[in-house]
């Protein structure tokens, strides 16, 4: 395993370790920029009309319900886009679109109704109560909802190897087909690491953009209440006496 | 000035929120909405600045028919202060109070200058609490912050929605208070929507009771109100004890002073200023059960039986 990695030759060409990763972000970057033109205006919208919240939830649940690799598979199988990058693409999109359609729609209605009403009371236009109140406030929902498409894409952009597009699945698939044990475990040990990354990377955008009011405390490596240990041993004693007859 | 000319709401479910009710409040005049929960005195309060509009009648607002007017032109310039005070959590105190004057589109500096006045005005010290956020104060605060939000453009009309609701008694009281300080001479038209009898005695001009179907049962003086209940549903809403609650507005009247006694140098004393109840509180305590009232006289419980029946009698 390490020699595998040791040796330069899988870091170099078309079939190099940064080519299949470059793949694999392009794949990714396109299925989410394609998710997120679809499902954040409509999410936002819809909660800012207050409308159509059963269907919203409905969409949400009935996508996460679609098996992407089914999807990817029928895609393939259609002459318009075929064996491709392309069928992935579309398949991530779909299956990223209910995390960001549901958060946006929830994010912006969950909105304290007060603040709404105040801004309204106070002379905002619709569209000026979305942009300096709603969205704001809504961020770190949304945000949540991007990140969590965004990890689930990465780790599921895998599958596009199997319909003949790149990316770090590429590894995992022709180690399978070469009965390569080495190879497939490098990739899936790739895709771990890269997944990891991207959690991290979003984490710290999440937070960035949170407007700095709402964003949650620095969370410290100690526990803040420890229980007293008193406490916890009265509560040990009182596990271990039998219960008065 | 505002008038409500025969406003009626009903919601689409067909509930009747308020019915066919007429009033004007006088300019400079603090007016409140009293009454139980569900009797359609926010909503009266909502179609002022058009949050609602009614279904028939008209509003009138410094002379133009609000239904011609743009409700987002309209709305700006009129104050509005609402339970639990709905300030916008991702910006400081200061933007805050800034809002309607940014969306004037007012220059930086001036903007700057009228928040920071206004800041001081409703005692939240600029320095201090300008660049905190709203989950950093208390309620109270918080409440203050609305205030002053709500008065950024020193609007001719303010409305407030139970603006001291979120409050304890203490705070609430104070709050009152300082309110009421504000307002006395200032020549904005308050509506304040309570269901708190003794808020709108204490802060109130004229008192709107209304009634539970959005029925408008009393538009009068808090001393009328209290004295003289046109309906019994008022007389009930006021409760048995509607004259203790007029002592607290009622003032000391000279001609129902005794003369001063040689011993009543021993005797508990009051301001002029005093209300009857501050008075009421002296002489249970006194041993006499006289008062002093400066060196203008003596009251005696008689002398506040008297004064309040006069009171209202000449309601």
């Amino acid at each position: 395993m390490i020699a595998w990695f040791g040796d330069p030759s899988h870091w170099q060409g078309s079939a190099g370790i940064p080519a299949r990763l470059l793949e694999h972000g392009v794949i990714c970057l396109w299925s989410m920029a394609l998710a997120i033109t679809i499902a954040l205006p409509l999410g936002v919208w819809l909660g800012h009309v207050r409308r159509l919240g059963m269907t919203v939830t409905s969409v949400g649940n009935l996508g996460r319900a679609i098996p992407t690799f089914a999807l990817l598979i029928l895609l393939a199988s259609w002459e318009p886009i075929g064996v491709s990058d392309l069928a992935a693409i579309i398949a991530l999109a779909v299956f990223a679109i209910p995390p960001i359609l549901t958060n946006s729609y929830v994010g912006i209605r969950e909105v304290d109704a007060r603040a709404t009403d105040a801004a309204r009371g106070m002379g905002m236009t619709g569209r000026q109560v979305l942009q300096q109140v709603e969205l704001p406030l809504s961020v770190p929902v949304i945000a949540a909802g991007v990140r969590t498409a965004t990890v689930q894409v990465v780790a599921t952009a895998t599958l596009a190897a199997l319909v003949g597009g790149g990316g770090l699945g590429r590894f995992v698939v022709d180690g399978f087909g070469r009965q390569d044990p080495t190879l497939m475990f490098a990739g899936v040990l790739l895709i771990a690491i890269t997944c990891i990354a991207v959690e991290g990377a979003a984490a710290a955008l999440q937070r960035v953009i949170t407007p700095r009011a709402l964003r949650p405390p620095t969370p410290s490596l100690l526990p803040r209440h420890r229980p007293a240990p008193s406490v916890l041993w009265k509560t040990t004693a009182a596990l271990d006496t039998p219960p008065p007859r | 000035m505002i008038t409500l000319d025969s406003v009626t709401k009903v919601y689409p479910d067909g509930t009747t929120a308020v019915q066919d009710l007429s009033l004007t409040i006088p300019a400079g005049d603090v007016a409140v909405l009293v009454g139980p929960s569900g009797c359609g005195k926010t909503t009266t309060m909502r179609m002022i600045n058009r949050l609602v509009d009614p279904t028939s009648g008209r509003v009138i607002v410094a002379g133009r028919d609000t239904a011609t007017v743009d409700p987002v032109q309209l709305r700006r310039s009129i104050g509005y202060v609402i339970q639990q005070v709905g300030l916008f959590g991702h910006q400081t105190v200061r933007r805050n109070v800034a809002t309607v004057p940014i969306l004037l589109g007012w220059r930086a500096d001036r903007i700057r200058r009228r928040v920071d006045d206004l800041l001081d005005l409703v005692g939240l010290p600029p320095e201090t609490y300008g660049d905190r956020y709203p989950h950093q104060l208390s309620g109270g605060q918080r409440q203050r912050v609305g205030v002053a939000r709500a008065l950024a453009i020193d609007p001719p009309i303010l409305l407030m929605d139970e603006p001291f609701g979120a409050v304890d008694p203490i705070e609430r009281a104070r709050l009152q208070q300082e309110m009421r300080q504000l307002l006395i001479d200032g020549d904005t038209t308050v509506v304040l929507v309570t269901h708190d009898i003794d808020e709108a005695v204490r802060l109130g001009d004229r008192i709107a009771v209304m009634g539970p179907t959005g029925h408008l049962e009393q538009f009068a003086s808090p001393l009328e109100v209290l004295g003289r209940p046109a309906t019994p549903f008022v007389a009930d809403f006021v409760g048995s004890d509607r004259l203790v609650r007029l002592l607290g507005v009622t003032a000391i009247d000279v001609r129902r002073l005794q003369p001063l006694h040689p011993d009543d140098g021993s005797a508990p004393q009051l301001p002029m200023a005093a209300t009857l109840r501050e008075v009421l509180a002296a002489i249970l305590s006194s041993d006499s059960g006289r008062v002093r009232i400066g060196d203008a006289g003596v009251l005696t419980m008689a002398g506040v039986r008297e004064t309040v029946q006069a009171a209202i009698a000449g309601a």
